[in-house]
């Protein structure tokens, strides 16, 4: 019973996961870049959640209308100014441009913040359950997470494939040069890329920020979960990043079971085996 | 008379720089006997980051190997050093030597599997890597678990009965290790080897298509790396005597600040690292009082550097004036012929 209790946890579990993914993914589809503040930005998004839960008295999941769309901007400010000129020379400079904006975030959160963990209430819903039967309990804030991410992959899927934004996204993610050939701002499409990834890290900043306790230093662990899921589920394919997430949730989850030290310990080890067996992942769909 | 040619690397700059930092050596030999303790610490310190940004750059600056996980490796020299000393009564002088080839056979079987990552993708690997080190070793209770544990004193007292002998002997074993990074890298980039290195740096396909052996080049390299790099943080964590998984594997630490020394100084030269480390300190120790802000200072310079000076400040100097002190690169000189 225990084992699967946490295997239906981990399922749950997988869909923030896959949320911290998804964004990270998108980004790397359309410019190759890979964010190494991404899992800042995720606790930068739970601080702002803290902050207008507490100025306005909003409820955390109303305050994603403010949220959202302020992650969004900022990051579209940052990708027009600080990351297109990095775009294109080699790896190295995008690297190195983000990891010195993932110090500056967490260092910036310390100033602001200090270094004590925080939580934001959500007025009951973070502890509320439904039974389903054989003793199965389902959390409805891990549901709402699972639900929120399948919406968003339907969402990200429906942009991509039907929206003239999303033509542009999968142009310049094919040939940049033709793209601009094309008429395409590069620079405009690539910040709406991060905007739109920005959008997505502040639903899971809120879910973060809701669900566990949070402090200025937990990103880089976020961007490594990302990261875990992206790899897992296989470059490229928005469906694998909720499968990767899946595998490493219930990873966690029953390594959990076992010994509370080893829930992250078992999802690098998984992440690690996958690697070994399928190093493109489960459902690869192409290179990096 | 008719003129000849010959072919020479070193330069006017660099037979100057050369005496001169024989005289520095010998100076900082001599430290015991000038400089207080609390210095003699200092300089410890600088030798070991000189050491790992030396070794971050060789990997990052000449193979493309960006690696945000070179953490994993001096923890694991640490915990080498605690564990061989407390557990087999191995001298700790010696378990710094031994540590290096932990390192090198913990790395052969990991760098196949992080190879499979590629650019950015490659460096969170890395990271993950080392966070498996970390959360392994907090299991570990005989070493304290995640609470660490300190090197008894029976064991600090067989470096040296006294307090003084002891500081003397791990400062001089600091510079030791710092220079002879700095002077094994400069070996191996003046040897054959090097020539592939720099030639894989230069261009990856240009370099294949000359019979460059870009995959083993690598994982030699990234061996290598690693043993140093285990060597150095065993020696690091013998001048600190007491050990945590968090202190260990901290990614600020061992990563972080090395690599904002490679990028201020100068990627991709042996200067560089070397120039990093020494602006990293003079900034520290004057503006540490700072705190997170001067973190923050430290990463937006960082960037700046990257978007605006991407050769880092040896770079630009090096490009305006022509002086390389540690030159790599032949060039014909033309000379009379009697």
């Amino acid at each position: 019973m225990d084992w699967l209790n946490a295997i239906v946890q981990g399922v749950l579990l997988g869909g923030l996961y896959a949320l911290f993914a998804a964004g990270l993914s998108l980004i790397f589809g359309v410019m190759r870049l890979v964010n190494i503040a991404h899992g800042d930005f995720i606790v930068l998004g739970s601080y702002l959640t803290l902050v207008v839960v507490q100025t306005l008295g909003l409820n955390p999941f109303v305050a994603a209308l403010i949220v959202v769309p302020l992650m969004a901007l900022f990051s579209y400010v940052l990708q027009r100014f600080l990351l297109n000129p990095t775009l294109g020379k080699d790896l190295l400079a995008p690297l190195l441009v983000t990891f010195g904006l993932s110090i500056i975030i967490q260092n910036g959160l310390l100033t602001l913040f200090t270094a004590d963990s925080r939580r934001v209430m959500a007025g009951g819903i973070e502890t509320a359950s439904v039974s389903i039967g054989g003793g199965l309990n389902l959390g409805v804030l891990p549901l709402a997470m699972f639900a929120t991410a399948i919406a968003v992959i339907l969402g990200l899927e429906f942009i991509f494939t039907r929206t003239s934004l999303g033509r542009a996204f999968r142009a310049t993610s094919d040939d940049a040069e033709i793209a601009k050939l094309m008429a395409l701002d590069n620079r405009h499409i690539y910040a709406m890329a991060m905007a739109l990834s920005a959008g997505i890290v502040a639903l899971a900043g809120i879910f973060l920020a809701v669900r566990t306790n949070f402090d200025p230093s937990t990103g880089p662990m976020r961007l490594i979960f990302g990261f875990e899921a992206v790899i897992i589920g296989g470059l490229g394919s928005l469906w694998g990043t909720l499968a990767g997430g899946i595998v490493l949730g219930v990873a966690q989850t029953l390594g959990a079971l076992i010994d509370p030290g080893y829930q992250v310990l078992a999802g690098h080890l998984v992440f690690f085996l996958i690697l070994i067996l399928r190093p493109r992942g489960l459902f690869p769909r192409m290179d990096g | 008379m008719k003129p000849g040619y010959t072919i020479e690397r070193a330069t006017h700059a660099s037979r100057i720089a050369g005496a001169l930092s024989l005289v520095a050596i010998v100076a900082l030999i001599a430290a015991p006997w000038w400089a207080g303790r609390a210095n003699m610490r200092l300089l410890g310190e600088v030798y070991a980051f000189l050491a790992l940004a030396s070794l971050w750059n060789l990997l990052a600056g000449f193979t493309g190997l960006v690696s945000v996980g070179q953490q994993a490796f001096v923890g694991l020299g640490g915990y080498a050093l605690f564990a061989a000393a407390i557990f087999y009564g191995v001298p700790p002088l010696l378990a710094v030597v031994l540590s290096g080839f932990v390192g090198a056979l913990i790395a052969l079987p990991l760098a196949p599997i992080l190879f499979r990552l590629q650019g950015a993708y490659f460096a969170i690997g890395t990271w993950v890597a080392a966070e498996v080190f970390r959360l392994t070793f907090a299991q570990v209770s005989a070493l304290g678990g995640g609470s660490g544990t300190s090197l008894p004193a029976r064991i600090v007292t067989d470096i040296a009965s006294t307090r003084d002998a002891r500081e003397m002997i791990v400062y001089w074993s600091a510079l030791a290790l710092g220079l002879g990074t700095i002077a094994a890298i400069y070996a191996i980039l003046r040897s054959r080897a090097g020539l592939a290195l720099t030639a894989i740096r230069d261009s990856e396909i240009a370099s294949e298509s000359l019979g460059v052996n870009i995959a083993r080049s690598k994982l030699v390299l990234y061996v290598v790396t690693a043993a140093l790099t285990t060597m150095t943080g065993a020696l690091i964590f013998l001048q600190k005597l007491r050990i945590s998984p968090d202190a260990a594997f901290s990614v600020n630490d061992w990563t972080a600040y090395v690599i904002f020394m490679v990028v201020i100084g100068g990627i991709g030269t042996i200067e560089g690292p070397i120039v990093g480390t020494l602006i990293f300190f003079l900034l520290r120790e004057t503006l540490s009082d700072l705190g997170t802000i001067y973190l923050m200072l430290l990463g937006a310079v960082a960037i700046l550097v990257m978007l605006k000076a991407p050769k880092g400040l040896w770079g630009l100097f090096s490009s305006a004036t022509g002086i390389t002190l540690f030159p790599l690169r032949r060039r014909v000189v033309q000379f009379d012929a009697k």
